[in-house]
């Protein structure tokens, strides 16, 4: 093997220990922020050493030996300088485990309860929604600074300054490094999923820049949802989530159009549609139902994209029934996005004039003032009912609120189709698409 | 991206001998190692190809052969399909499976699968042609 070779092989051996390795030394060392530096610092002995010696048979198991070796060394240079300390108990507690005959296999035993441990400490409340996402991605996720960095358009020392600012964070607030339990854990665990379908969301549809997409946050996010729910089978929600990600994730290459414009839901080609994936998203969808959680949020909302996965045709689609979980989230989870998805399906099962009518009931929501969707969705509803001159005056505004060019592009073209067409009495025919995808 | 990782067939496996305990458990504990990184999208075991066929394209001729073929070390008796970054990821996995044929020299083979930007801009007329005959094939039936 070449050097530049066996970088990239350690590259891959760092994505897939490297998660299990920092949850690891973390219940060795008690806090993420020790535990990351003990994992680089065997990482960094990895590029020293491999090129020479090539990628050893088990490299997960010697990256942890070797950081272990150094979680000792931290562990007794702590224990000489802080005697007195509180946390000694527990640290020297730590040094006998590790004195265990058979190391691997205590640490094997733990390693699906420290992953788990290690997302909820990088999701803790404690932190800024940008913190849990920057640092589930780094610790959990395996990506460097720069990657996130690349996904998320901030300059990379933006990216380590949240990190080290988050890791401090957790470390003077004394974030037990534990699983959550009784009630406090449905709102730890509520915190976890809300980064997972974030980091989902701003690869599905990019809030910002040039692409449309940016599908290797998607996997990203998929990849993590799926290690949740292999950690915690027996949540619903996190099934729901996974099924929603799986389901909307099916339609990533249908929804980029040759040259990388936005293609709306109803207008996709549906032969494009990954039905592995649709498959994988209504398994996890049941898996959720079965746990007794088909009415949790996130289950909903997979619900809602089961109804279109399964139409094999736009014309196909179960409007009512959509429109109808649609009413259940808004008991659920009432949120303006989610009363104005609510329209848009009412829009289509019951025609654009009861739509309208709901839309119209939101427009002096605050929180939608600058959502450049709910213009979006009005301008469309007014198409269809042959208001063109005030659908195109909507489109515009959309076009000026959106941050997304290939976004941007769509709702001016749309705009300029309204321009100029004749006023007619009565709905057009034409079944347009909702801005939804 | 995506590979696909093929376990070609041996003499055991063309001859319908089904793997023994201790291998179910070492494939068993593989799998979930794959499914627990999120990286597994689909795994199966293949019959033997005895049960199989083959159709043969000539022209616009079709012919259909039945199974066993004989030429076994080109044959695939089962594969995974994962989702990684890197080929070289896809190695490091492939290297932590179970030997598929314990004490018998096998092989597993890595191929990448083809994603829609893998095609090239070159490649959109064609697909931008595609999209709207389907389209056009649409309208026509509503």
């Amino acid at each position: 093997m070449t050097a530049p070779d066996t970088h990239r092989a350690i590259e891959a051996v760092w994505r897939i220990e490297s998660a299990r390795l920092i949850a690891g030394l973390t219940r060795i060392v008690g806090d993420v922020g020790a535990a990351e530096d003990l994992a680089q610092d065997a990482l960094v002995a990895a590029l020293e050493r491999w090129p020479e010696s090539g990628v050893p048979d088990s490299p997960g198991a010697w990256l942890m030996a070797t950081a272990k070796h150094r979680a000792i060394d931290l562990l007794r240079r702590r224990a000489l300088l802080e005697r007195k300390h509180e946390q000694l108990g527990y640290e020297l507690e730590a040094v006998q485990e590790m004195a265990v005959p058979d190391l691997d296999a205590a640490i094997d035993d733990h390693v699906g309860d420290d992953l788990l441990r290690l997302m909820f400490t990088a999701c803790h409340p404690v932190l800024s929604t940008e913190a849990r996402v920057a640092l589930t991605l780094r610790l959990v996720g395996g990506l460097t600074t720069e990657e996130i960095a690349r996904a998320f358009l901030v300059p990379a020392s933006t990216v380590a300054q949240r990190i080290v600012r988050a890791k401090r964070t957790l470390a003077e607030a004394r974030v037990r490094f534990e699983v959550p339990r009784g009630a406090e854990l449905a709102g730890r665990l509520s915190s976890v999923l809300e980064v997972l379908y974030l980091v989902f969301n701003e690869g599905y549809s990019a809030t910002a820049g040039d692409d449309w997409m940016r599908p290797a946050l998607c996997e990203d996010a998929l990849r993590l949802g799926r290690i949740l729910a292999g950690l915690a089978p027996e949540e619903p929600e996190v099934h729901g989530l996974v099924a929603l990600m799986e389901i909307q994730a099916s339609r990533s290459r249908a929804r980029v159009g040759p040259s990388g414009e936005p293609v709306l839901l109803l207008d996709q080609n549906r032969a494009r549609w990954d039905h592995l994936l649709i498959g994988r998203g209504l398994e996890a969808l049941r898996r959720a139902e079965e746990l007794g959680g088909a009415e949790g949020p996130y289950a909903l909302q997979a619900r809602i994209a089961a109804c279109h996965a399964r139409a094999h045709t736009p014309e196909e689609t179960d409007w009512k029934r959509i429109a109808a979980l649609y009413d259940v989230l808004a008991e659920v989870a009432p949120s303006p996005v989610v009363a104005l998805n609510r329209a848009v399906a009412i829009g289509m099962a019951f025609g654009p004039a009861v739509g309208l009518e709901r839309v119209d009931a939101l427009t002096s929501e605050p929180l939608l003032r600058s959502y450049h969707l709910l213009p979006a969705v009005r301008g469309d509803l007014l198409d269809k009912l042959g208001r063109f001159e005030e659908a195109r005056a909507e489109f515009e505004r959309a076009a000026s609120l959106t941050r997304n060019a290939r976004e941007r592009d769509l709702l001016l073209q749309r705009a300029a189709a309204c321009a100029g067409r004749p006023v007619v009495t009565g709905p057009s025919r034409e079944r347009k698409a909702p801005m939804s995808s | 991206m995506r590979f696909m990782l093929l376990v070609k067939a041996d003499k055991n496996s063309e001859a319908g001998v089904l793997p023994d305990e201790k291998l179910l458990t070492d494939m068993g504990k593989y799998n979930d190692e794959l499914v627990k990184a999120g990286v597994l999208l689909a795994g199966e075991g293949l019959q033997p190809s005895s049960k199989g066929a083959r159709v043969k394209f000539s022209g616009s001729k079709r012919t259909v052969t039945d199974g066993p073929f004989s030429e076994t070390k080109e044959l695939i008796a089962g594969f995974w399909l994962i989702q990684v970054k890197s080929k070289e990821e896809a190695i490091e996995w492939v290297k932590r499976a179970p030997n598929p044929f314990p004490g018998t020299e096998s092989e597993i083979e890595i191929r990448q699968v083809f994603e829609a930007e893998d095609f090239g801009p070159e490649f959109t007329p064609e697909l931008r042609e595609e999209e709207e005959r389907q389209r056009a094939a649409m309208a026509k039936k509503r």
